[in-house]
């Protein structure tokens, strides 16, 4: 140690900063750092020079006037008399929800084309590579594309629902409706005392959750099992409705019906909604069976054999011994699909879904022209909910990895 | 739609790592497309009668005769301008960002466009408004009849604005149905998607008549807007904008004063001091002021033909669209066309 560390009385000179190896490290840092922000700052006053010698300044008053257009699908109320934020706000809240719905779907499919893509079966393991190589190798543009035409083309108008021999009738007793303009639903209505028949509800799936780790608990302590199938049942059934019809059916169910040009009532799933979601989950469902599958394959076949060897069934295999190692390896790859999917839910204005790229960046970046401030909202909200997502995922993924001691 | 967000990035690159543009004083914009040696014009993606492909791969329309009048009267040559397709949505950012030189892409003038958009509007080609087309099995005949219509509606359009204002002042609920552009609201409108298709009555004609059964379409009698459409440039560059202005008016003129693309080179001996202007056939080279050879209004109007030539090529009976000069017609003809003198 003493022969390598730096004799005291040596001066610093200024060139050390470059010829020192101790120094040259943290001066390039430096160097690059002012570099780095010299082209920012170059870059920022340049836009303004320009913007100014267009006349225009930045600024985000806009947010605060009044928007003057109207949106299809609103989570929030919204009007034509509601601001462009509030506009911008009503295509975020679009974006989470594709996002959302199309992450879920799009897990629940891959996990199962992953899986059975892994099957004995020689014509279903085909089926789901066709299936794989189909979605992953053709844009998802098309898709997305694709799929509106479907959903448009080939289901009636809500005109073929009228006469008194229509061409269309509603599914499920009159309940649902599906025609090119969306699908609508029963919507629930909850009247007085509503909130209790729900809260009773949830207590009930608290209480099976509970039962079922009292039972595994004395499983594992004495052996001895007991079958809570029906019990679950009963306890999921009984009480909320023995409350609901109580209380006089305080849920009641609101249905879609015909007048005028469209169904009016009941939940509105619009066809944009469903083909993006659709579109956008089949397709990145696609890489999620990769990912699940190559998690699968990653398990030594000894687990499987030594599994077996215990006298477990292939199923109880795959559910209790490789896909909880499985998960491990899936779901790092699992957060950039997710991210994918968020961000390709952009391409919404394919099928005039109006996400937040459509409404402010979009009719409100148009309308008022403020390109530059508009298209920083945007970049800044995705970053936002990516950076969000992975912080989860990440999380929970340190939650589940394997742990050195 | 992948095109147009890249469109409007480009556009921001441009201006945020792009050289200033403006250095000032004289016409920068005219040296540009001088030093180009084509115009760039931005037009529709595809409205039939002002802007698109015919069979032989040419562009046609009105707004596409308009930039080849404004290049004739630059280089002389109507072909020497390159046509940029735009989506409504993008045409602004396109325009400010300097992609296109000018934007004749039937664009409404408003206040807001012209002050907040830093836009400088050349003045009105033509006078339209907004109006819708249903199927004729609908049974509608009144815009005031679709109550709980789904419309469908071109995004970052005045229209949407209007569409919004009418029903709220009717009392009236709707669906919007937003779309790119025409070909898309087309599409989805004959699917069945829309009950109704609303954007400018021009458009709503063109478009018709392309369809398989023009008859079983109908444009409702209403108008609910103002939509006086014309060519604009970028704020900052006024030498431009009154060669962009006064090619237009020339174009005006030459219909009121019976000049035509055939019967041009017949005026050399008229005692109209304002035609030998225009032409260029006189003494003064008043064009010089602008930066344009003597002779540019003469190229301009060989182009295509006046106003009135143009319009009818395009919009009118020759163009099958049939659409009636009504209010668009000269002045002397009791239209409201009406061009500052040329003096």
């Amino acid at each position: 140690m003493k022969a390598s560390s730096p004799p005291t009385d040596e001066k610093f000179q200024i060139g050390m900063l470059l010829s020192d190896t101790r120094y040259r490290g943290t001066s390039l840092q430096v160097i690059t750092f002012i570099i780095f922000v010299a082209v920012f700052f170059w870059l920022v006053d340049n836009t303004l020079k320009n913007l100014a010698l267009l006349g225009k300044d930045v600024s985000f008053n806009f947010l605060f006037l009044r928007a003057g257009y109207d949106i299809n699908q609103r989570l929030i109320p919204y009007s034509s008399d509601s601001t462009h934020g509030r506009a911008a706000v009503v295509g975020i809240l679009n974006t989470l929800l594709v996002a959302f719905v199309g992450c879920v779907i799009a897990t629940i499919l891959g996990l199962f084309v992953g899986i059975l893509r892994l099957s004995k079966n020689w014509l279903v393991a085909k089926l789901m590579s066709a299936y794989i190589e189909g979605f992953r190798n053709v844009p998802v543009l098309l898709w997305i594309v694709m799929v509106f035409a479907l959903l448009t083309e080939f289901t009636p108008a809500p005109k073929a629902f009228k006469g008194a021999d229509p061409q269309a009738t509603m599914l499920f007793f009159d309940s649902v409706a599906i025609t090119n303009r969306g699908t609508y639903f029963p919507a629930p209505i909850f009247n007085e005392g509503a909130y209790w028949v729900i809260f009773i509800f949830i207590l009930s799936v608290f209480a099976v959750i509970f039962l079922k780790r009292y039972v595994n608990k004395l499983k594992r302590e004495t052996g001895k099992d007991f079958p809570t199938f029906l019990v679950s049942i009963a306890i999921l059934i009984f009480p909320s409705t023995i409350l609901f019809f109580a209380l006089g059916s305080p849920i009641s169910l609101e249905y879609p019906y015909l007048k005028g040009f469209n169904f009016r009532d009941g939940i509105h799933l619009r066809n944009s909604f469903l083909a993006l979601t659709l579109a956008l989950a089949l397709y990145t469902s696609a890489f999620i069976a990769e990912i699940v599958r190559a998690g699968i394959m990653a398990i030594s076949k000894g687990q499987t054999e030594a599994a077996s060897s215990l006298g477990l069934r292939p199923n109880k295999i795959m559910n209790l011994i490789i896909l909880p190692q499985a998960l491990r390896i899936i779901v790092p790859p699992l957060i950039s699909n997710y991210l994918n999917l968020t961000k390709n839910s952009s391409l919404a204005i394919a099928v005039g879904y109006m996400d937040v790229r459509g409404t402010l960046g979009g009719i409100t970046l148009n309308q008022t022209g403020r390109e530059l401030e508009s298209m920083l909202l945007l970049m800044g909200f995705y970053l936002c909910v990516s950076l969000l997502i992975s912080s989860v995922i990440n999380y929970y993924n340190r939650s589940f990895q394997i742990v050195v001691r | 739609m992948r095109k147009s967000l890249f469109m409007i990035l480009s556009s921001i690159i441009l201006i945020v790592g792009g050289q200033a543009a403006f250095s000032g004083g004289h016409s920068v914009t005219l040296d540009d497309v001088k030093a180009r040696g084509n115009l760039l014009c931005g037009v529709s993606t595809g409205a039939p009668g002002f802007a698109t492909v015919d069979d032989s791969g040419k562009d046609v329309g009105f707004d596409v005769d308009y930039c080849r009048a404004l290049a004739a009267a630059i280089f002389g040559d109507p072909m020497a301008v390159k046509f940029v397709g735009l989506t409504s949505a993008v045409r602004f950012t396109a325009l400010a960002a300097g992609e296109v030189d000018i934007l004749a892409r039937n664009t409404t003038w408003t206040y807001s466009r012209d002050t907040d958009l830093k836009q400088t509007f050349l003045g009105v080609n033509y006078y339209d408004g907004q109006g819708f087309m249903v199927k004729k099995d609908l049974g509608v005949n009144s815009t005031l009849e679709l109550d709980g219509a789904t419309v469908c509606i071109q995004v970052g359009t005045t229209t949407e604005l209007n569409l919004a204002d009418y029903f709220k002042e009717n009392g009236m609920s709707y669906e919007p149905v937003p779309t790119a552009d025409n070909a898309e609201s087309q599409q989805q409108y004959l699917a069945g998607a829309c009950d109704t298709y609303t954007t400018d009555a021009s458009a709503l004609h063109g478009t018709r008549v392309n369809l398989e059964n023009p008859d079983d379409h109908l444009v409702l009698p209403e108008i609910i807007s103002k939509e006086p459409l014309g060519p604009l440039v970028r704020h900052g560059d006024d030498n431009w904008a009154d060669i962009g202005r006064w090619v237009l008016n020339a174009l005006i003129i030459a219909e009121e004063k019976g000049i035509t693309q055939s019967n041009i080179d017949s005026w050399k001996d008229t005692k109209d001091a304002e035609i030998h202007r225009l032409l260029g056939t006189g003494d003064d080279d008043i064009l010089a002021m602008v930066g344009l050879p003597k002779n540019a209004m003469y190229n301009a109007i060989k182009a295509g033909g006046n106003y009135g030539e143009i319009f009818e090529n395009n919009l009118g009976a020759t163009s099958g669209i049939n659409i009636e000069r009504g209010v668009n017609a000269s002045w002397t003809k009791g239209g409201i066309l009406y061009s500052p003198p040329f003096r």
